[in-house]
């Protein structure tokens, strides 16, 4: 898996790409998250469009990611969820947790100030 | 194929996690062979892997020296996968309901609960060459099944 970071309208928006699965190095968005909030980025948009496999290892890793940055106070939201990444998170009832758009124009503009 | 009559196969591997790929591109492939559509071959992979997942890392503690067993038998009605590992299993785990909202937020205990969802039947039990084993189904359909004769 690789992230790559840019940032728009103050969110920063990561484009994950590859397997979030345990042995791929899933605590890398755990860690990148971390070091954006220690840097006081604390609106955060995970792009999964390139995602091409999530296991529970992964999405542990997306819940983890989620907690730290709303115990910060920030806000951390998702991007293009793959179809079987959104079945993944209905079943387990996640969808109800994150915010999830397929439009990144409205997805920025929903981060509140 | 006679209704007497399962395809096998079995393997076994060292409790590593980089095994993972391969052994859902296994899954894949004999989930295929079997009639399942590549959404079900998805699925099926999903679970076999999580299984194996909680084998080497609950099951055998990462011990690389343990083995997992796999193995997959179609049936003239089903799928059968059966993964075993030469420690405890789930024996002494501790899973809440992930479903359950105090539980939502945690960052584990979705594997199981993957496989429960994801396969028709699945069992927890001693092994009888010993450690314990996850025994999983998929239900074959008709359709499916017609498949074999083409094989």
């Amino acid at each position: 898996m690789t992230i790559d970071t840019r940032t728009a309208d103050g969110v920063t928006i990561l484009d994950i790409h590859g397997k979030i699965t345990i042995g791929e190095g899933s605590a890398e968005i755990r860690n990148t998250v971390r070091d954006l909030l220690q840097a006081g980025r604390k609106k955060i948009l995970l792009n999964m469009e390139d995602v091409s496999y999530v296991d529970s290892s992964g999405i542990g890793e997306m819940v983890s990611s989620f907690t730290t940055v709303t115990n910060q106070d920030g806000q951390l939201k998702l991007l293009h969820l793959t179809k079987k990444l959104r079945e993944l998170l209905a079943i387990t009832k996640l969808l109800t947790v994150f915010d999830s758009y397929t439009d990144e124009a409205e997805a920025l503009s929903s981060f509140s100030s | 194929m006679s209704a007497a009559v399962s395809r096998d196969l079995e393997f076994s591997f060292g409790s590593e996690i980089g095994y993972l790929d391969l052994v859902q591109g296994v899954s894949d492939g004999v989930s295929a062979l079997a009639g399942f559509d590549t959404d079900s071959q998805y699925w099926i992979g999903l679970a076999v892997r999580e299984a194996v997942t909680n084998a080497i890392l609950h099951g055998n503690q990462e011990d690389a020296k343990k083995k997992v067993v796999l193995v997959f038998r179609i049936c003239e009605d089903r799928l059968e996968i059966i993964v075993r590992d030469q420690g405890k299993g789930i024996e002494g785990l501790d899973i809440p309901d992930p479903l359950d909202p105090e539980n939502l937020l945690r960052p584990g205990g979705r594997g199981i609960f993957f496989v429960r969802s994801f396969m028709d039947n699945v069992d927890f039990r001693v092994a009888p060459e010993g450690g314990h084993e996850i025994v999983m189904e998929k239900v074959r359909s008709q359709e499916k099944r017609g498949k074999d004769d083409d094989n």
